[in-house]
């Protein structure tokens, strides 16, 4: 996937996170914010960068600003970011690259 | 050194502060000692005015100079003005070095952290703290040891002479010309002076502060002007909408709901719940609600509570009201309705150390059947965290956890399993603040876990319909939801010591590192 | 074959915004019957995508301890609800509900939709299960043929909140504005065999006013509520589970009626009651209700 323009999914309510995404040219540009990050920074960090794998996108700046998301909470952000980037709304690919 | 919860405490803090590791929480029962007494100057002649002008006069009448220790009490909680106003002019002094000895800190004193940076402040002696001063020790900007320590150890601390208070700044809601201090009345009426008391015994000097001066005698007074040097009158000593708040509404939320009936429910399934029960209890949702239940149940089935200790809120007082307990004994009233309780004839003020110093010939929490607590963080040692944030940022208050969990026959913690990502119930909690040997039973909104040791209380629950699970159960749950969290990495600079309500170390705080990713 | 989800406990069936982390982590801890996750009212018409991710991940990750996942999906004649039904099936959702049903037409749509995704995501055929909610006069007027339309429907539900606009009226805390709806699909769901779930009670500040209304849908012969507050799970549990003395009495006319349908009497008496066997039904559900409620100790 290529990021077309930028998107942002999620609120900064408390168990969610918000996830914004511009095209980038410097491969994965990862910035986080989380009130976790002494205790979930790298899984976060995993779960984003595997989120990223799975729907091949490869040049990206990618920044969340974290308020305790669970991995499933943190995927759902990032796809719904993701698509929303390039304008899809309809025939996902669920039990695909979304999984 | 490796103490009895299984801390290390390094050589060098142990040679710098001359303490002892923490070896059990009855380790100096029968201990002597000689109390200290403060160094007082009469007051014979009776033209002599104790009124000064301001905070900066009776800086200079005290001699205010560097490297004094000064104490303060936090009956004013978030709406306090006192320490601010006094620590403006002793920067404005120029003094360094001081040592604040007070029994709370919260975020309400944000504004004396530029102190601390420049060296006004060099040691902190409280609770705990909150709010942006944590961040500063936290991060290493307190040039001396930050001492975390319970009501009860405050007492014990200043009564043995480990701390000398040079100067006690005692905001008072009422107080006369010659230093009648009571917590009644006045603008920022705050009930009672429960923690004060202690400073105006043994402080070498007094000094009162009150936004209310009434003709003399403040009578009956809480502090006595037989211990008070000067009286300073102020514009306001606080801000009354967060002295005491209006009652809380009981909480509607189903979790704390859920967990404070699994908590009523199993007080009324032990052995101590019958007439003449005693009970303590915090002012969390949770505990409220609890309260509020276990009032219902004790209607129903005829049983009377023999006394309430807080700390008060008012579903206890609606006890007392209601004729379901002959007396409260009162250290600290959280709303309006608890200040308003303190007319009652059986609603007595007693000192923070009556109610918790564990150097005292007996207080108070050894005659508590329950208390209900509550906790950052427990672990499955049955340790609780209640002064150091998951993040390893100091971010509470020890109170009267370690004190009342000691002395009640039943110690009972409510904590949702999760907060946000983070589990409260985990493997090894951030900082030891109160020890596991003394608490019972953790309560959770996933089931209820009782401490192994207490087989007496295991048995109590045969048949009992509660989600019982064991303390690693209910770990092994919360990591099975939000994953295992990494533990935080910590400089070794040390920031700050928790102590053992006997003086003893339960644990250390370091300087938090700034976090870099695995791969980075 | 019949699935055999379709007659499960049902008392409450509680709503959940499926775009709140916070509230779809773990409702199963009140321990409703169904939990329903919504992609309809409760998400704003610009997070109806995003919500959609949050649900699947919820529905495949969050382990839900045995509660029925049922997933709202929009109304027919938005252009969200057919990647929604994609969406919830490919998660694994046990049922999906369906908004403003208003012929049988309509849940024969959502059936061809559920039907292709199963195949699309390999799930097992006839797995997802529909329910139809009514809220509209017309829906009312044709909720036998809603409740007769398919093999996967399991229910019918009412909301009362449109349906009382469409009436012209409003929800007024007595239940008249609600009277010939509730009767009608009532009377509908038990001729065409199957469930009926009464609208939600909004009024979270009156406990009595809510226990009241249970209380009167349970002896109208509603199978469960939709709720949407887990404070209101106690109160109807208690009231749509058996009693003590109710299961010790269903208990004794069941082994009686046993006991002499053998021996050839038709007519005997339990407790001082006259007894026949139309009194076999009602007791067996009692004892099928006590043991889906998990209270029931006995051996029958």
């Amino acid at each position: 996937m290529e990021i077309v323009q930028p998107a942002m999914a999620g609120t900064l309510e408390s168990s969610d996170c918000q996830v914004t995404v511009e095209p980038g040219n410097n491969g994965i540009e990862f910035n986080l914010e989380s009130v976790v990050i002494n205790q979930f920074g790298n899984q976060i960090k995993k779960v984003v960068m595997e989120t990223l794998k799975n729907m091949e996108v490869s040049q990206v700046k990618i920044s969340i600003v974290d308020k305790g998301a669970l991995d499933c909470t943190i995927k759902a952000r990032v796809e719904g970011a993701l698509f929303r980037s390039v304008g899809q709304f309809d025939h996902l690919p669920w039990g695909g690259a979304v999984r | 050194m490796i103490n009895a919860v299984g801390r290390d405490i390094p050589d060098e803090i142990l040679k710098a502060t001359g303490k002892e590791v923490f070896q059990g929480i009855h380790y100096r029962d029968g201990y002597t000692y000689k109390k200290d007494g403060p160094v007082t100057r009469c007051v014979s002649d009776n033209t002599r005015s104790k009124l000064v002008d301001s905070i900066h006069d009776a800086l200079i009448k005290c001699n205010i100079k560097d490297g004094m220790t000064l104490g303060f009490h936090h009956h004013f909680r978030e709406g306090d003005y006192i320490v601010n106003m006094v620590m403006e002019e002793v920067h404005r002094l120029g003094i360094k070095d001081i040592t604040i000895c007070a029994s709370s800190l919260g975020k309400a004193h944000d504004p004396i952290v530029p102190y601390i940076e420049d060296g006004t402040i060099t040691n902190i002696q409280s609770s705990g703290v909150r709010g942006k001063i944590g961040q500063a020790i936290s991060s290493g900007k307190l040039k001396g040891l930050a001492i975390m320590r319970s009501h009860g150890g405050r007492v014990r601390a200043i009564e043995s002479g480990e701390t000398r208070i040079d100067i006690a700044f005692i905001g008072a809601p009422t107080c006369d010309d010659y230093g009648n201090c009571r917590g009644i009345g006045g603008k920022s009426n705050c009930g009672v002076l429960s923690y004060a008391l202690v400073d105006g015994d043994y402080a070498d000097q007094v000094v009162a502060i009150t936004d209310c001066l009434v003709p003399f005698p403040n009578f009956p007074a809480h502090i006595s002007m037989t211990k008070v040097d000067y009286v300073v009158v102020v514009d306001a000593i606080g801000n009354p909408d967060k002295i005491a708040t209006g009652a809380a509404k009981p909480t509607t939320d189903m979790r704390k709901l859920m967990m404070a009936d699994y908590c009523t429910q199993f007080v009324v399934n032990t052995p101590y719940f019958k007439d003449g029960f005693s009970y303590q209890t915090g002012v969390g949702g949770a505990s409220i609600a609890s309260t509020i239940s276990l009032a219902k149940i004790m209607k129903e089935r005829n049983i009377r509570m023999r006394f309430g200790v807080g700390g008060l809120t008012k579903p206890m007082c609606d006890l007392l009201a209601n004729d379901q307990v002959d007396c409260l004994l009162d250290t600290q009233d959280f709303d309006l309705d608890a200040v308003e309780s303190v007319k009652d004839l059986k609603h007595f003020r007693i000192s923070a150390g009556e109610y918790a110093n564990p150097f005292n010939k007996g207080a108070v929490v050894n005659k508590l059947d329950f208390v209900i607590l509550a906790a950052l963080e427990v672990d499955i040692n049955f340790n609780c965290n209640v002064v150091v944030g998951s993040d390893g940022e100091i971010t509470g208050a020890q109170g009267g956890h370690p004190d009342t969990a000691a002395g009640a026959k039943c110690a009972i913690v409510i904590v949702p399993l999760l907060q946000g990502r983070i589990p409260a119930v985990c493997t090894e909690v951030t900082a030891v603040t109160t020890p596991g040997e003394s608490i019972d039973v953790v309560v959770t909104d996933y089931g209820i876990a009782i401490n192994p040791k207490r087989k007496d209380l295991i048995d109590a629950m045969r048949g009992v319909d509660l989600p019982f699970k064991t303390i690693e159960e209910l770990r092994d749950i919360a990591y099975s939801m939000v994953g295992e969290p990494e533990k935080v990495k910590f400089d070794d600079k040390v920031v700050g010591i928790i102590e053992s309500r006997d003086g003893t170390i339960l644990d250390v705080v370091r300087k938090v590192k700034e976090y870099t990713f695995a791969d980075n | 074959m019949m699935n055999p989800e379709k007659k499960r406990l049902r008392r409450t069936m509680m709503f959940l915004n499926a775009q709140k982390p916070g509230l779809i982590k773990d409702p199963y801890i009140y321990k409703p019957d169904s939990i329903m996750l919504d992609l309809e009212d409760a998400v704003a018409e610009n997070q109806k995508d995003a919500a959609r991710f949050s649900l699947y991940h919820a529905l495949k990750e969050i382990n839900y301890h045995g509660c029925e996942r049922v997933v709202r999906i929009n109304a027919l004649d938005t252009p969200y609800w057919k990647e929604d039904i994609r969406c919830a099936v490919a998660g694994g959702c046990d049922s999906i509900r369906i908004p403003k049903t208003e012929r049988a037409e309509d849940v024969k749509l959502v059936e061809e939709a559920v039907a292709a995704a199963e195949k699309e995501f390999n799930i097992s055929q006839g797995r997802t299960l529909i329910m139809a909610a009514i809220e509209s006069a017309r829906g009312v007027m044709k909720v036998l043929e809603i409740c007769e339309s398919s093999e996967r429907l399991f229910g019918i539900a009412l909301s009362g909140g449109d349906y009382t606009k469409d009436l012209q009226t409003r929800i007024t805390g007595t239940g008249v504005e609600l009277m010939g709806a509730r009767q009608h699909m009532i009377i509908a769901a038990r001729a065409a065999g199957v469930q009926c779930f009464d609208t939600v009670y909004t009024n979270l500040d009156d406990m009595e006013g809510f226990r009241k209304e249970v209380e009167s849908i349970h002896l109208m012969g509603f199978d469960g509520k939709s709720i949407i507050n887990p404070r209101q799970i106690s109160i109807v549990h208690e009231i749509f589970t058996p009693t003590v003395k109710d299961i010790i009495f269903a208990e004794k006319v069941v082994k009686e009626i046993d006991d002499k349908k053998a021996k050839g009497i038709g007519v005997f008496t339990v407790d001082g009651k006259m007894i026949d066997i139309a009194f076999y039904d009602g007791a067996i559900r009692t004892i099928y209700m006590a043991k889906a409620s998990g209270v029931y100790k006995g051996d029958l």
